[in-house]
């Protein structure tokens, strides 16, 4: 299949690779680009462990094709942390809200756009805003709390 | 049509591990030349905790700050023997050999601190926090550090230490067919809450109390992670999920997430906690285990607090609407309360 140069944004920095014209932004930023964040788990978008955001708003990346991205912004949850953990990453350690982790980075994701919108979201807004991020230990409970405490302390500082 | 409410109570003993041809784990411990301490295990952290409840069992032993511990539960072919990290055996088997590896260790450390500071090694405490002392003088110390480089670097000591910990097989009286498999056992209790939709035989769950008796609980954090999750997976077997609906038959078996039903984020029940400690006598520290159990009143309780409220038994899972529709057609409608009518009417004769 034939290559494209993709040039996009990763995480604030202007990235360049070339791309399978079918390869999917999952495997690009994965295997082209060694941001190994985004996880593949069903590959079929019913997941969310590969949640991104592009221009912020979130994408599951194994549906998005890598040359769709061609001057576009993409955030995954290796970006989250600058200099010192994310707040959002603080409250998920600080509640438990990782069990196995497999589907943290795409919680994250989700969990960080909700918060750019909307810095007051109640318990029903945070339920929406994960529910298409599968999990399989925590019972989602540590994550909505993790969530909700992350938008509270935004509100006090 | 209408919404009928119902509870349903269940309790359980669950044993921790399991009784295959005996059931042993094993630990080794050993100081590195900067004097902190790595634990090696085959068993497997799959995010319950392990490595955290073993690393604070060794240092707790070993009488050295958490800090100074390593638990490398990597690689099985290195490793020392583990059955593995299920039947809720982790804490209890593999923290058992933890203890003794890291006494074994101690007592060299101990010794190795001895030889330098000229002293008897039973005469030497540990305060914690990285210093040996004499016994009502801790002027009279050394590091732990320092103790274990004299022992690699002065004496030629390993500091090292060796665990296992075994549940032999217990064999089945021919006569009686008594045995005794498991040597701990935890406990748990459960009060659920449901709602059931008599026209389309939907289940919501509406609130879940529980008591949970796991021994001591050496990390309570993690043992409330653990009751969290697994009372949801409990929820989720109850009245989602399974890989094949209409068993034997194949068909409409789920082949991916699309397919496969598990409640999400916005199917949760408010869940009650409350931990009970009851320190175990043969558990690491008095710790049992929560894992499995957290799961497993919960599908008992469902199932009754389903027949609480519409009088439909269900003993095959997961109690899914087309089971409970069927029920309540078999008995000509929705039958409420069918114990309580049952108990009035016999207190009635």
């Amino acid at each position: 299949m034939a290559k494209k140069p993709v040039t996009f944004i990763l995480n604030g920095s202007e990235r360049a690779a070339f791309a399978e014209e079918g390869l999917n932004l999952l495997e690009f930023l994965r295997r082209g680009i060694g941001d190994l964040s985004p996880k593949y788990g069903c590959g079929q978008g019913t997941c969310g462990a590969c949640t991104v955001i592009i221009d912020g708003e979130t994408h599951l990346s194994c549906l998005t094709m890598a040359v769709a991205i061609e001057g576009r912004k993409v955030e995954t949850a290796s970006g989250l942390a600058n200099g010192k953990v994310h707040p959002l990453q603080e409250a998920f350690m600080e509640h438990f809200a990782a069990q196995c982790g497999y589907c943290t980075p795409g919680m994250l994701m989700s969990a960080k756009v909700l918060l750019d919108r909307n810095p007051a979201p109640t318990r029903a807004d945070v339920i929406e805003a994960i529910s298409g991020n599968l999990c399989r230990c925590t019972g989602y409970e540590p994550i909505i709390d993790a969530i909700l405490a992350t938008a509270n302390m935004r509100r006090l500082a | 049509m209408a919404m009928h409410r119902g509870r349903g109570f269940a309790s359980i003993n669950y044993p921790i591990g399991m009784n295959l041809g005996g059931d042993p784990s094993q630990a080794l411990v050993h100081s590195n030349p900067d004097g902190k301490f790595t634990v090696a295990l085959s068993s497997i952290d799959l995010g319950q905790g392990m490595k955290s409840v073993t690393r604070q069992i060794a240092a707790e032993t070993l009488g050295i700050p958490v800090a100074d511990v390593y638990v490398d539960t990597a690689d099985s072919d290195t490793g020392p023997h583990c059955m593995g990290s299920f039947a809720s055996r982790g804490t209890h088997r593999v923290g058992n050999a933890v203890i003794q590896a890291a006494q074994e260790a101690r007592a060299v450390m101990l010794e190795a601190a001895a030889e330098e500071l000229e002293v008897d090694a039973t005469d030497l405490v540990t305060d914690g926090r990285g210093n040996i002392h004499v016994k009502g003088a801790p002027s009279r110390s050394i590091t732990t550090m320092a103790a274990c480089q004299a022992a690699q670097f002065k004496q030629g000591r390993t500091v090292s230490g060796r665990g296992i910990f075994l549940i032999p097989l217990s064999e089945v009286d021919p006569e009686t067919g008594e045995m005794t498999p498991v040597s701990c056992f935890a406990h748990a209790a459960m009060l659920v809450e449901v709602e059931v939709d008599d026209e389309t035989g939907e289940v919501s769950v509406l609130d879940m109390q529980s008591a949970y008796e796991v021994g001591r609980a050496l990390n309570p954090k993690l043992v409330e992670q653990q009751l969290v999750g697994g009372a949801w997976m409990g929820m989720s077997h109850a009245l989602w999920e399974t890989t094949e609906p209409y068993y034997p038959d194949r068909s409409h078996g789920p082949v991916d997430f699309n397919n496969y039903l598990m409640p999400g984020p916005g199917d949760l029940a408010p869940h009650h906690i409350s931990v009970l400690e009851r320190p175990a006598p043969d558990g690491p520290f008095g710790g049992k285990g929560p894992g499995e159990m957290c799961a497993n009143p919960v599908l008992p309780a469902v199932a009754n607090a389903v027949y609480d409220a519409v009088g439909v038994r269900i003993d095959e899972l997961p109690i899914t609407p087309e089971k409970v529709l069927r029920g309540i057609r078999a008995n000509g409608g929705a039958r409420p309360k069918m114990r309580l009518a049952r108990t009035q009417f016999a207190g009635a004769r």
